[in-house]
């Protein structure tokens, strides 16, 4: 079993320290608490909790990007990526479409010219776009092409762990609906692993298998979705479901 | 996928832009042809001349020594032209580099290179370059290396600023977990989105840059003579406001021209950014 594992986190503490200048002390505040949590090949485990509970930190943790914390975190895959809920600052606006696919090839930097072309458009070929956006620039594009471009941005270099983080969030619901539908494919296609952060429990319901609850930096509830949504355990569980019907 | 139409209703136009490109690229090609080749000698002097008011042999007059003004002009107008794009291109680079180091990295350097930036800063440069000069000495290259110098602050604040606006953003986080390097994340990802905010401090700068070279010269500190340099021949007309008022007018006319040219596609430019 434990060689399908894909990623393991074990007794994870974060903090988050405010430097208040020379004068004032400095104040630390526990963003996460003690969190396990194990994720198989293939899964699409979601995260789900209010705003302020932690999911995005936990992310950045999982991936590096925050530093500042104690426990482990075990990738059991290279390349991890991400997929930000912004679509709007998650693009380098000097860059034109292709210049940011091409952008992770460039920096494993193995490919010829032609290769990385190539795998380019076939790349935006898979989220839906055509060759024809290859010098656009992302302020050109609408909210749903640019998180099309945030995740062929992602895959190009063919994770086996991708965290999409409230990657549909920001988009309205039919957009969302497209670009979930995008994901599940590619999900498929790539045999992909997802950590799915979202506060929208419809969204977690609607594609996730199993799905951790957190509040306050700490995960109160863990369970797989029907179980979780058919019989909360946890009083914050009840809560978001109430609040989401 | 259907094509979108990027092409605004209504085309604004960019006055801005055209007219001080205009009148740039007449002060360059007047500036180029100079260098080359100038109607009368730039250093001939002609006693039979002195003082003639602007006529066709001479549109813009003759002064003290029957100099052809606009064959000096010409001349002066390379030289603080010269100088300012040296100014700006050492003051651009230095700071560039120091902006974006501490913009991107933070920390104690940070900390200390902006308190040195802000102490050079206090000091108005012209005041800096002047007590610098009085105890090295002048020149055309060390007015170069010290307006340069004392031009780096000012850039490398604008970059830094802009280093620390962007290297929070998540573009630059999706950058690193792709594996891309410090060096690669500044210059490839961070610096051509500071371009838009570089253009308008270049061409601020090249404005300062020209009135610092005219007020040194201007105080014979700077270019010294037979060069001709704008601030020398407006320090040397307004000894003749009275007798010959076109030698400062033309003189000043072209330095507000070259100032008011780059200005105006500065700004141009920065319209042109914002759409």
């Amino acid at each position: 079993m434990s060689d399908s594992v894909i990623l393991e986190v074990r007794n994870l503490n974060s903090f988050y320290r405010q430097s208040g200048g020379i004068f004032s002390k400095k104040s630390t505040k526990q963003v996460l608490r003690n969190i396990n949590l194990r994720m198989q090949q293939g899964e699409i485990l979601g995260v789900v909790g209010e705003s302020g509970s932690g999911k995005s930190t936990l992310a950045k943790v999982i991936l590096g990007i925050v530093r500042d914390y104690q426990g482990e975190v075990i990738h059991y895959s290279p390349r991890p990526q991400m997929v930000f809920q912004d679509p709007y600052s998650s693009l380098n606006p000097a860059f034109s479409v292709g210049r940011i696919v091409e952008e992770p090839l460039l920096i494993y930097g193995k490919y010829t010219a032609a290769e990385r072309k190539r795998r380019v458009v076939a790349m935006l070929e898979d989220v839906g776009l055509g060759s024809e956006y290859l010098n656009r620039k992302p302020r050109e594009l609408s909210g749903g092409q640019r998180q099309r471009i945030s995740i062929a941005t992602a895959m190009i270099v063919r994770p086996k762990l991708v965290i999409l983080d409230e990657a549909v969030s920001a988009l309205d619901v039919t957009i969302q609906d497209q670009i979930l539908d995008l994901l599940m494919r590619l999900k498929n296609e790539y045999n992909l692993s997802y950590l799915f952060i979202s506060h929208d429990l419809n969204v977690i319901y609607q594609c996730c298998d199993r799905s951790i609850v957190m509040k306050d930096g700490q995960i109160v509830e863990e369970n797989t979705v029907d179980a979780l949504f058919d019989h909360p355990q946890h009083e914050y569980t009840r809560q978001l479901l109430r609040a989401a019907e | 996928m259907k094509k979108i139409n990027t092409e605004p209703l209504f085309k604004r136009q960019n006055y801005f832009l055209r007219i001080g490109a205009v009148i740039t690229v007449v002060m360059l090609l007047m500036i180029v042809v100079g260098y080359f080749w100038t109607p009368y000698s730039t250093t001939q002097m002609n006693a039979d001349l002195k003082f003639a008011g602007p006529s066709l042999a001479h549109p813009f007059g003759t002064d003290n020594f029957g100099r052809d003004i606009f064959s000096r002009v010409t001349e002066g107008a390379g030289t603080t032209f010269f100088i300012a794009v040296c100014v700006v291109l050492i003051g651009c680079i230095g700071g560039t580099i120091i902006g974006s180091l501490t913009g991107y990295f933070g920390g104690a350097a940070d900390t200390i290179l902006m308190h040195i930036c802000d102490a050079i800063t206090a000091f108005p440069s012209i005041l800096m370059a002047l007590v610098i000069i009085a105890a090295f000495g002048g020149g055309k290259y060390r007015i170069i290396l010290i307006l340069g110098i004392l031009f780096i602050p000012s850039f490398a604040r604008v970059v830094r600023g802009e280093f620390v606006r962007q290297k929070n953003l998540n573009y630059i986080y999706s950058a690193r977990l792709m594996g891309a390097g410090h060096f690669r994340i500044m210059f490839r990802h961070i610096l051509p989105n500071t371009i838009p905010v570089l253009l308008p401090a270049i061409s601020i700068g090249f404005n300062n840059a020209v009135l610092a070279e005219a007020s040194m010269s201007y105080l014979s500190i700077g270019v010294q003579p037979p060069d001709a340099s704008l601030g020398r021949m407006l320090s040397e007309a307004q000894v003749y406001l009275g007798k010959a008022p076109w030698y400062a007018i033309f003189t000043g006319l072209v330095i507000v021209l070259l100032i008011l040219g780059f200005s105006l596609l500065g700004e141009g430019l920065q319209q042109k950014n914002r759409r």
